[in-house]
């Protein structure tokens, strides 16, 4: 197992500054996050709006500048890297965004955009590469002279594809890939990740707030909640130990009838980003807090089942 | 019944977006409009709201019936409905909220115009209601504004405004879809409850599977402006006959679908300015024939609560 990326205590915090109303405040959006990545993984991150999934994603590509903290990637830290050096790393690393409409240029045909990874980099385009591209995401190749706006949600998606893989990078992060699109069309997309990834040894860091999604397509899966890492599975069949893990698990409905919830009322909401609890950020909402959790904020530690966890009283204990 | 859509068609300038929907809905129900985008789900709520002229449209053909009485009346007439017994929940709350009123005003106003209550009792009954959908500051909550309240809270202020009319039916369009995991099934809870505990409608429009196998007794599935298929939940899931309700299901997620085994539907859905001869869903379905590009399947009733449009279903043998 070759590691292709490295997270250490990466963190960024957000300055508010001093606006027409109120006082300048401060936000941490991503906390200590710390994360071994192999070749060849397909890295699931989860949580709900609000938890830092979309800058970490940012963070990792240095999209985002980190307020302290290391990435490695292939071994280089890409934090410590010169404009130019860090440019040239960012052949081997993409990004798919969520909305791909706004993230094509209207004005630029599909073919500019998928040469456009190559003018970035001073390079000309091979012989031949849009039309391979195209094909490889399941495009006809008229349609290299289209706009975005003549094509469907499925197909621009597939063309932001297309120009993620245009370099033949190996880690690619996909930021909510499917989260605009229909269920038929998003498992036309997810298909078409599996395929590219076994096609091309792709790594993926694969961002969703769609557990059921994330259970199906990736081996691990990272749990943020409020900027942190409350708990890493290392298999999508293992069962949760952290309250916040099996509260999203208890509140995602599974698509068959036989499956019915009983529901419990989960009492609270998400505390605001600039206003955390002392203690553990779930506290609030948790069925198994205890004292301690209200001034203490947990550590990411190994649990009960030896899964990385960050809860004082984990489930299993 | 209470909600009864009789083979209704709705045209929107040269185009016919809805072509013969028919479904019903009973008092005590949660039915499932399900869709993919541009399969007409929120048209159908807007028609059944009288909400149509607003953007251009007409009813064109069928019937639209609540309790009994044809919706198709004029305007001033509907206005009397509207928020008193049949009441509309949107996709994002914003839509529905005044930025600049506390919310606690926008509740009271709903109550005073339908039901005639004066300021303090409109409020009393406001904070009534707010406590029944387990806000728990209902006292100072009231005073609050819509941007300071979270997306979960605004929805169920949004709610709030649906009950405060007592109505007999909500239509409920995508009213989660906007909302976090662990928030929609608090909204999911709420809306369950109320439909049990005091026999409303609930037409719950959603595009969301998981939320139809939770909440819907009873499916109606769209494809391009027409129903494909119509049935109890619990057969849909088990037993789907239409081949676009079943390519849905294959393209949803499951806890026991190894890697590989989420299929697509090739294509796309397609726009109502292009919707190819005979049946819609044939470019994309995997069962086509020569008589599908050739004549519109009928949405045949199979029985009260069920109906199919298709020329070579699946024989619905449960697996």
């Amino acid at each position: 197992m070759t590691e292709i990326l490295r997270l250490e205590n990466l963190t960024r915090v957000f300055n508010q500054p001093n606006g027409a109303f109120g006082k300048p405040r401060q936000m941490t959006a991503v906390r200590d996050v710390s994360l071994s990545v192999n070749k060849g993984d397909v890295v699931g991150i989860v949580g709900e709006s609000g938890c830092g999934k979309s800058t970490l994603a940012r963070l990792i590509l240095r999209l985002v500048e980190p307020t302290s903290g290391r990435v490695f990637h292939d071994g280089t830290d890409i934090t410590q890297l010169s404009h130019r050096a860090l440019q040239a790393a960012r052949k081997n690393m993409s990004m798919v965004f969520q909305d791909p409409y706004s993230s094509l240029d209207p004005r630029y045909t599909v073919a500019d955009c998928l040469a456009e990874p190559y003018v970035v980099q001073g390079a000309k385009v091979p012989e031949g590469r849009i039309d391979t591209l195209l094909s490889q995401v399941g495009l006809s190749r008229a349609m290299a002279q289209s706009y975005p706006h003549q094509l469907s949600g499925g197909q621009r998606q597939r063309v932001g594809i297309a120009r993620s893989i245009a370099l033949s990078p190996n880690l690619l992060i996909l930021d909510e890939p499917t989260a605009s699109l229909d269920v038929s069309i998003q498992a036309q997309i997810v298909s078409l990740l599996k395929d590219l990834q076994d096609a091309m040894g792709l790594t993926y860091i694969f961002i969703s707030h769609d557990l059921g999604l994330v259970r199906y397509f990736c081996n691990r899966i990272v749990v943020m909640y409020l900027g942190a890492v409350v708990e890493e599975i290392p298999h999508p069949d293992c069962p949760p130990q952290h309250p916040y893990t099996a509260t999203l698990m208890a509140s995602t409905f599974a698509p068959d009838p036989k499956l019915r919830k009983e529901l419990v009322a989960l009492e609270g909401e998400i505390p605001s980003p600039f206003n955390l609890p002392r203690g553990c950020a779930f506290v609030g909402r948790c069925p198994r807090a205890s004292e301690r959790c209200k001034f203490e904020q947990p550590v990411l530690a190994l649990g009960p089942s030896g899964q990385p966890v960050a809860c004082f009283n984990p489930i299993g204990a | 019944m209470l909600l009864e859509v009789q083979d209704m068609s709705v045209a929107i300038g040269g185009v016919t977006p809805l072509d013969g929907v028919s479904f019903a809905l009973d008092r005590g129900q949660i039915h499932g409009l399900v869709g993919e985008s541009g399969s007409g789900k929120s048209l159908t709520a807007m028609a059944i709201m009288g909400l149509l002229p607003l953007i251009g449209g007409r009813i064109i053909g069928g019937s639209l019936k609540f309790d009994g009485h044809s919706l198709q009346r004029p305007e001033t007439e509907l206005r009397k409905l509207r928020g008193r017994r049949i009441a509309f929940i949107t996709q994002n709350p914003m839509t529905a909220l005044d930025p600049v009123r506390q919310i606690g005003g926008q509740v009271d106003e709903v109550a005073m115009m339908h039901l005639g209550l004066d300021r303090k009792a409109a409020r009393e009954r406001t904070i009534e209601i707010l406590k029944q959908l387990r806000i728990s500051s209902a006292e100072t909550l009231v005073r609050s504004y819509p941007h300071e309240l979270s997306g979960g809270m605004k929805q169920r202020i949004v709610i709030a405004m649906a009950l405060a009319g007592e109505p007999d039916l909500i239509v409920a369009d995508e009213p989660t879809t906007a909302l976090d995991v662990t928030v929609q099934a608090q909204i999911i809870h709420i809306l369950t409850a109320l439909v049990r505990e005091r026999g409303l409608g609930l037409l719950l429009i959603t595009h969301d599977m998981g939320v139809v196998a939770q909440a819907c007794d009873l499916v109606t599935v769209l494809y391009a402006g027409r129903v494909a298929e119509k049935s109890t939940t619990s057969t849909l899931f088990q037993a789907p006959r239409h081949p676009y309700t079943n390519a849905l299901m294959a393209s949803v997620p499951r806890d026991d679908m190894a890697i590989g085994e989420l299929k697509g539907i090739p294509g796309f859905v397609p726009s109502v300015a292009g919707y190819p001869p005979g049946c819609r869903f044939h470019p994309r379905c995997s069962r086509k024939t020569e008589i599908c590009a050739g004549s519109l399947p009928p949405l045949l009733a199979k029985d009260k609560e069920s109906a199919l449009a298709c020329h070579n279903p699946l024989d619905g043998a449960q697996p």
